[in-house]
């Protein structure tokens, strides 16, 4: 983390990243506005989480290309506290970015978000950590093997397909104003997989850690 | 064992043949397409079944470090991925027909293709993990996030299906289906759960003498 904010290298990175996506959704989407309305929230969750795995790809790689690998592993107390804080740091990269690509979207494409503030806020928050907390996993999982950056993403993504199919549902549904009872059952489906995964996270980390 | 194992599957698929083919009615609208169903349920089921006890002996692995659970755990993904295969083959036939359609993007369909793909790399990260122990703890790992996500998968079911018809058999308030139908359904789901059965025994003595052969 503090290596991070000294360097902000995946963060200058990722924003630059973001902002080039703001361009192909434009480029994809067209003019229409109706048609950017109707397609906001996955756009919304596309760019989040294209950015998200960029992000959470990298978690481990500074331990493995420095050789801080054994440090991890020789660390005392629970290996349990690693992945917390790993997961900490990634959830905070992530919100950054994610607020970031919220203004840009906002500026770019002239939409009025405002309204719809506090459930994105809560929609983003439970997305996010769903996302990282099998993310930072998964990532300590491939950060020592072939082909990491297309394992990563190919066994992240579809495990995710729940959190990013509530995501998008909550998004939508907030951001055209309807009530909360409207779609509150995505919002505790989404908290149900997060509990899941970070149970299964911090139980499993140890395992993974292992030389 | 094994081997009577696998005269009890034989004459499980026998019975379920029979059940489909001779003993349950013909289907008013559909006709004889609808007896794909013999197939189709069952196989989803069987497969489902083996991801939930590779879950179970990818904790016991992790807890016991016995190679076994592993195998095990490994001979059921990959026996499961087999059935679902079956599952969303013989759904595409059974579509085409009756919907008009080989593939919708029906939930149901959908969240069945996405367990599929998860299982998909699970054995796509074994494969890229050089190192027997390291494969077999981070494979546990995997595939005991993957059991409760299908529980997931299968929740959003109910708030986003579309054309595909509702569990008839597994939902609250008892069965909608003529019990002739659900014999049949029963009678296959045991013949293919024994012939799965007897695969994972098979695959899981092949890894274990791969093991055994690479040291």
């Amino acid at each position: 983390m503090l290596v991070e904010r000294r360097s902000k290298e995946t963060l200058n990175a990722l924003f630059f990243f973001a902002l080039l996506l703001l361009f192909v959704f434009q480029f994809a989407v067209g003019p229409d506005r109706e048609r950017l309305a109707g397609t906001l929230p996955g756009l919304l969750w596309l760019g989040f989480i294209l950015s998200g795995l960029l992000g959470l790809g990298r978690t481990f790689v500074v331990e493995r290309e420095n050789d801080c690998w054994e440090g991890l592993l020789l660390a005392p107390g629970d290996k349990s506290a690693i992945y917390v804080g790993k997961l900490a740091g990634n959830v905070l990269l992530m919100l950054v970015v994610e607020v970031l690509l919220i203004v840009l979207f906002t500026i770019f494409f002239d939409i009025d978000l405002s309204p719809a503030i506090p459930t994105l806020a809560i929609v983003v928050v439970l997305g996010t950590i769903g996302l990282a907390s099998v993310g930072t996993l998964f990532a300590a999982m491939t950060a020592g093997v072939r082909a990491r950056e297309l394992l990563f993403p190919v066994l992240l993504l579809p495990v995710q397909v729940p959190v990013l199919l509530a995501a998008v549902k909550a998004t939508e549904a907030g951001l055209a104003g309807e009530p909360l009872a409207a779609y509150a059952h995505w919002l505790q489906l989404l908290a149900a997989a997060d509990v899941i995964y970070l149970v299964a996270g911090v139980l499993t980390f140890e395992f993974i850690l292992e030389p | 064992m094994t081997r009577t194992l696998g005269w009890f599957a034989l004459a499980g698929l026998v019975a379920g043949l029979v059940m489909a083919f001779g003993i349950a009615p013909r289907e008013l609208t559909q006709g004889n397409v609808q007896r794909i169903m013999y197939i189709h349920v069952p196989a989803v089921w069987v497969a489902y079944l083996a991801f939930l006890v590779a879950c179970g002996a990818s904790i016991a692995y992790l807890f016991t470090r016995r190679t076994d659970g592993d195998q095990l755990a490994h001979a059921a993904v990959e026996v499961g991925l087999v059935f679902l295969g079956l599952n969303i083959a013989s759904g595409s036939i059974w579509g085409k027909p009756t919907w008009g359609t080989w593939w919708t993007w029906d939930a149901r369909i959908t969240s069945v293709s996405i367990v599929f793909l998860i299982y998909l790399g699970y054995l796509l990260l074994r494969q890229a993990v050089d190192d027997r122990e390291r494969a077999a703890r981070y494979a546990a790992v995997v595939a005991i996030i993957a059991a409760p996500n299908i529980f997931l998968v299968h929740q959003s079911v109910n708030w986003w299906r579309t054309l595909h018809q509702p569990a008839s058999l597994l939902k609250a308030g008892g069965a909608t289906m003529p019990a002739i139908l659900w014999v049949g359904i029963v009678v296959n789901f045991i013949g293919f759960g024994l012939l799965a059965a007897y695969f994972v025994a098979r695959r899981a003595a092949l890894l274990h003498r791969e093991a055994q052969a690479a040291g």
